[in-house]
């Protein structure tokens, strides 16, 4: 993945305010890179961009050689779906499904026919196997996460996003989490790149950059 | 992705969670009264179209107020026709116990052509064999229950003496007993002689009944209409009871516009249960869009789950329809004809199309900014929040209601005119409601904590107040109508008639009869009332100008122009009539040729001072200019004319006599003395009349009544959405002043005061415009003075203040029972 140049302002008042100055980035193929910084440095600002959710004022993003700027916002959608997963701080499933249900979404979005299969070993792996009719409303928070993992990872994605992926969870609950989250990373080679305050998530990473004054610095 | 399946399992997801109950049930309630009401106009159409030659009793019928010429005879045996001969006309029949008046129909033995006549015994119903024979006569059941006959009863009708042998329960050529105001008689048109009641100037209808090869028909039809005299008319199968037909149309017009109140409150319902459901859907869709669903895809998704619900909705609506057009049929049933047939599918798929309709129409403006979510919106809710509210999204749902309320009045002025009085009243409720808050808003310093929080909540949300205020307003307005006001009006217009007021009519008077019939008052200590004369005329030219019925586009002036006028002569103007206009004839003016005519009449028929009148009577024509116009009192239940002439213009033609006198209570036996010794008059009893007139005015407002508690279940449901719209928002308010120490009993009564007073509002609204409506009804429609009615208030603002508050309640004391941290974790 490449961000070239890549800046965000949003307009303040009469003014803009700039979040991110013409910032590049690097991320080669099965590496895990934390990205640190202070609350409101633009941190998940930056996540929404390189995963296409929101429009740069000036720059771009590329994933596997793909301008995701050139893409329409469908096109992005289906760039998503094929390509990258994510977790969410506060998890975001949706509370109408099941948690086999909501595994199997993405799956199911992208038309694969191997959904329900491929979900149940998801589960299966993240130790949910005797929770796949529960719904979200029913799971502890650390239950939820995990389905929110396993949901990320089913699709077997090339990229994996994580926004304070232990934001919402105590520090026991939030250790496992991250013990679950390195393993599939590794066990599925995923490019892992996640937004955090907690310093002990980040040391686990291969590469810390820290945010600040709308650029990216390696710590 | 299966996103038709996906939808599905989302949707009854959603149904458990109780996400859409509130929508679902104001589609099913709205749904379910349009369709009672078409499915019971279906069966009455029906009824009307496919068995229409029933209806007639025959292929074709010559109607006549004269006897028909026996050409008309001759030539329909000539060309193989089917015949029967039938005479009816208004009659008193006297049993051992007691009098009535009913209408006798004298008929052959042929009769009826198509269909047969039904009657009814211990043994239930049966075909009849043949007609009665001569000597005997069939009546109906409510004849022979007012008359208190005893089985193997002997009547007198007329000079003659005959015997009840059967109780007539159908007979295919009548209407119903909805359109005959008196009840039956039938007998052997054989017997009819014997009676000596077919006498000049007796009101009887002649009736030719023919049956045929369809060719035939056609053939003698085009035959016979070149040949039809004055009062003389062909009635085919297809204009078959054309007044039953038109009753039952305009009533189900507007039993239907009724109806479409209750979907337009269900619009409401939708409107605030799919902004919920858009609030609760956003991360949602945010999430769809992230993990890679296209716009198109999450659209669809949720259009999919309202197509299933819309669907799911119409059909248990129509369900529910079905059931309760039973009610409606049995409320009704005296307008049926003769039993009516099993209802068609056709109000299913109306229902269904009414509730997609509506439900797509209302709920797609928020399924669009469902799609237009961005992804971005998981990750910065401070960034791209979907675009503000735009009330032209709901163009298409306004103009969908508008088209179903125009296809339902089936036409353009009746459509527009319900449309702009619909918003006229919507608009005005709401500027109401509006007001009503705004003069609430200062009361709130001076009130306990409880009492402050509750008024603060309805003067905050003033929007969603005013809104449910209205959807209340409006149902309950409709029911104080249909209840207290309509209570009201019968009883003011009850009390503007003295209590001597003529309750008995007395006509076909014969001028030999005059003296005997002084007599006999006299003779039994009864003032003589005044006896007019009554002369039957056709108005056959204005101006010169030969006029007919088809001159004129309005009903009533077509009616007026079809039948026979009866002119009366007068030397002076009665008390109770008022000049308008000209000047009453003075005694021994040289022009007799002068006319009194009623400005109502006038009106109609554009009819102005000087305007010359040519009359036809009895063979002979005579001419007269209009020199005034009156002002009659029509519901002082006094003998009172439309045209009058002075008596040297009229005195020389064959005249009837007609009176109006009160007979006290315990003194019926004199009618059976009158009948009998002057057996060709025909008294009306006016009570009776009016009871008749008021059961089936009651009948058919119980009808109106009934479909108007769908309107005002569906005003609840409106209710209901709204409190569901706000639930979030109350649940953190009570978790913050729990937190801050406020006592369930606190909370308790700052919500239920924020109810009672939107009912409490409501019901002011309500009270007001139905108050209003009354006054506009009493002394412009019915020129009756206006009584305040203090009950309307009382009424209105206790059903008001205690439903909603009850409603209210229930849709909200879970937010009480929660422990405050619980719901502060589950809403941030």
């Amino acid at each position: 993945m490449q961000a070239a140049r890549l800046s965000k302002q949003v307009p303040v008042g009469s003014g803009y305010l700039t979040i991110l100055r013409e910032l590049d980035l690097e991320i080669a193929a099965g590496e895990s890179v934390a990205i640190l910084g202070a609350s409101g440095s633009g941190k998940s600002t930056l996540l929404g961009l390189l995963a296409g959710l929101d429009l740069p004022s000036g720059g771009a993003v590329r994933i596997a050689g793909e301008d995701i700027f050139a893409l329409d916002e469908d096109g992005r959608a289906a760039l998503r779906g094929r390509l990258i997963g994510f977790v969410f701080q506060s998890f975001q499933l949706l509370p109408a499904l099941t948690a086999l249900e909501n595994v199997m979404l993405p799956l199911e979005l992208a038309g694969s026919r191997a959904a329900r299969q491929q979900s149940l070993a998801v589960l299966e792996r993240v130790g949910l196997g005797d929770r796949l009719h529960t719904y979200p409303k029913h799971l502890s928070g650390g239950e939820q996460q995990r389905v929110a993992i396993a949901r990320a990872f089913a699709p077997q994605p090339k990229l994996l996003l994580a926004d304070e992926p232990t934001g919402n969870l105590d520090s026991a609950t939030g250790a496992r989490i991250i013990d679950l989250l390195f393993e599939l990373n590794r066990e599925q080679g995923t490019t892992l790149v996640l937004v955090t305050h907690d310093a002990e998530l980040a040391a686990r990473c291969g590469r810390r950059l820290r945010l600040a004054d709308g650029r990216l610095e390696a710590e | 992705m299966n996103l038709v399946r996906l939808s599905w399992r989302m949707l009854l997801r959603e149904w458990r969670a109780g996400e859409l109950f509130a929508l679902t049930l104001a589609l099913v309630v709205a749904v379910g009264g349009v369709t009672a009401v078409s499915f019971f106009t279906d069966r009455v159409s029906q009824a009307l179209g496919g068995e229409a030659s029933q209806l007639l009793g025959a292929d074709l019928v010559l109607v006549s107020d004269h006897e028909i010429a026996p050409i008309f005879r001759q030539e329909a045996r000539r060309r193989g026709l089917k015949l029967a001969r039938t005479l009816t006309f208004p009659s008193m029949i006297i049993s051992a116990n007691d009098n009535r008046l009913a209408e006798v129909k004298a008929v052959e033995s042929t009769y009826p052509l198509r269909g047969t006549l039904r009657l009814e015994s211990a043994q239930g119903e049966s075909p009849a064999p043949g007609i009665p024979a001569p000597g005997t006569v069939w009546l109906d059941e409510r004849l022979r229950e007012q008359l208190r006959l005893a089985p193997g009863g002997r009547v007198e009708l007329g000079a003659a003496q005959l015997a009840v042998v059967g109780t007539l329960s159908f007979e295919p050529d009548s209407g119903g007993s909805m359109f005959s105001i008196a009840p039956r008689l039938m007998m052997n048109l054989a017997d009819l002689p014997a009676t000596r009641l077919v006498q000049p100037g007796s009101r009887i209808t002649y009736r030719l009944m023919l049956a045929g090869e369809a060719n035939a028909i056609a053939a003698y039809r085009a035959w016979a209409a070149s040949r039809l005299n004055r009062g003389e008319r062909l009635e085919g199968v297809s204009d078959a009871r054309p007044e039953i037909r038109a009753a039952l149309e305009r009533g189900g017009k507007f039993l239907g516009l009724a109806a479409l109140t209750s979907l337009i409150l269900a619009a409401v319902a939708i409107v605030l249960s799919a902004r919920r459901f858009l609030e609760r859907h956003l991360d949602g869709c945010a999430v769809m869009r992230c993990v890679g669903a296209t716009q198109a895809q999450v659209f669809r998704l949720y259009l999919y789950q309202f197509l299933w619900l819309g669907l799911a909705a119409s059909l248990a609506g129509c369900l529910l329809g079905f059931g309760a057009q039973w009610v409606l049929a049995r409320q009704l049933e005296h307008l049926a004809v003769g039993g009516l047939p099993a209802p068609s599918l056709l109000p299913v798929v109306q229902g269904v199309l009414a509730g997609m309709a509506t439900l797509l129409g209302f709920a797609l403006p928020f399924l669009q900014r469902l799609q237009r979510v961005p992804a971005i919106w998981v990750l910065r809710r401070e960034m791209g929040l979907p675009q503000r509210f735009n009330l032209l999204g709901f163009g298409l749902g306004v103009a969908l209601l508008a088209g179903l309320l125009l296809w339902q009045a089936g036409e353009i002025r009746l459509g527009l005119t319900v449309l702009a009085g619909l918003l006229g009243v919507a608009l005005l409720a709401l500027l109401l409601a509006y007001g009503l808050i705004w003069l609430l808003a200062p009361w709130r310093s001076g009130m306990a904590s409880a009492w402050r929080y509750g008024l603060a909540n309805v003067v905050r949300r003033r929007h969603a107040s005013a809104g449910q205020v209205v959807a209340l307003g409006f149902g309950l307005t409709a029911l104080l109508l249909l209840t207290l006001v309509r209570g009201d009006l019968l009883h003011g217009w009850q009390s503007t008639l003295p209590q001597d007021a003529p309750n008995r009519f007395v006509i076909n008077i014969q001028s030999q009869q005059l003296p005997a019939l002084r007599a006999f008052f006299s003779g039994r200590g009864m003032a003589g009332p005044e006896i007019f004369p009554m002369v039957r005329g056709r108005l056959v030219a204005i101006n010169g100008r030969p006029t007919t019925a088809a001159d004129y586009p309005d009903e009533r002036a077509k009616r007026l122009m079809e039948r026979e006028f009866n002119l009366s002569w007068a030397a002076r103007m009665r008390d109770d009539n008022r000049l308008v206009a000209g000047h009453w004839w003075r005694a021994g003016e040289g022009d007799a040729a002068q006319l009194s005519v009623e400005e109502g009449l006038a009106r109609t028929l554009g009819l102005k001072l000087g305007d010359e009148l040519s009359y036809q009577v009895a063979g002979q024509g005579f001419a007269a200019r209009i020199t005034s116009l009156r002002k009659v009192e029509w519901d002082s239940f006094r003998v009172n004319f439309f045209v009058i002439a002075p008596p040297a213009l009229l005195a020389r033609y064959p005249a009837s006599y007609i009176t109006a006198f009160y007979l006290p209570p315990g003194r019926e036996a004199l009618l059976n003395d009158m009948v009998r010794e002057f057996p060709n008059l025909t008294v009306i009893d006016v009570a009776a009349l009016m009871g008749h007139v008021r059961a089936m005015m009651d009948r058919v407002a119980a009808a109106v009544e009934f479909v108007f508690l769908f309107t005002l279940a569906a005003g609840l449901m409106a209710l209901y959405a709204a409190i569901a719209a706000t639930r979030e928002e109350r649940m953190y308010e009570a978790a913050v002043m729990r937190t801050l120490g406020a006592s369930r009993r606190q909370l308790a009564l700052s919500q239920l005061t924020e109810f009672a007073l939107i009912g409490l509002l409501a019901g002011g609204v309500a009270a007001l415009s139905a108050m209003g409506m009354g006054y506009v009804l009493a002394t412009r429609v019915f020129h009756l003075p206006y009584h305040f009615n203090p009950w309307l208030w009382v009424v209105a603002l206790a059903a008001g203040g205690l439903g909603v508050t009850l409603a209210g309640w229930l849709g909200t004391r879970g937010v009480l029972r929660q422990p405050p941290l619980l719901t502060l974790r589950q809403l941030t």
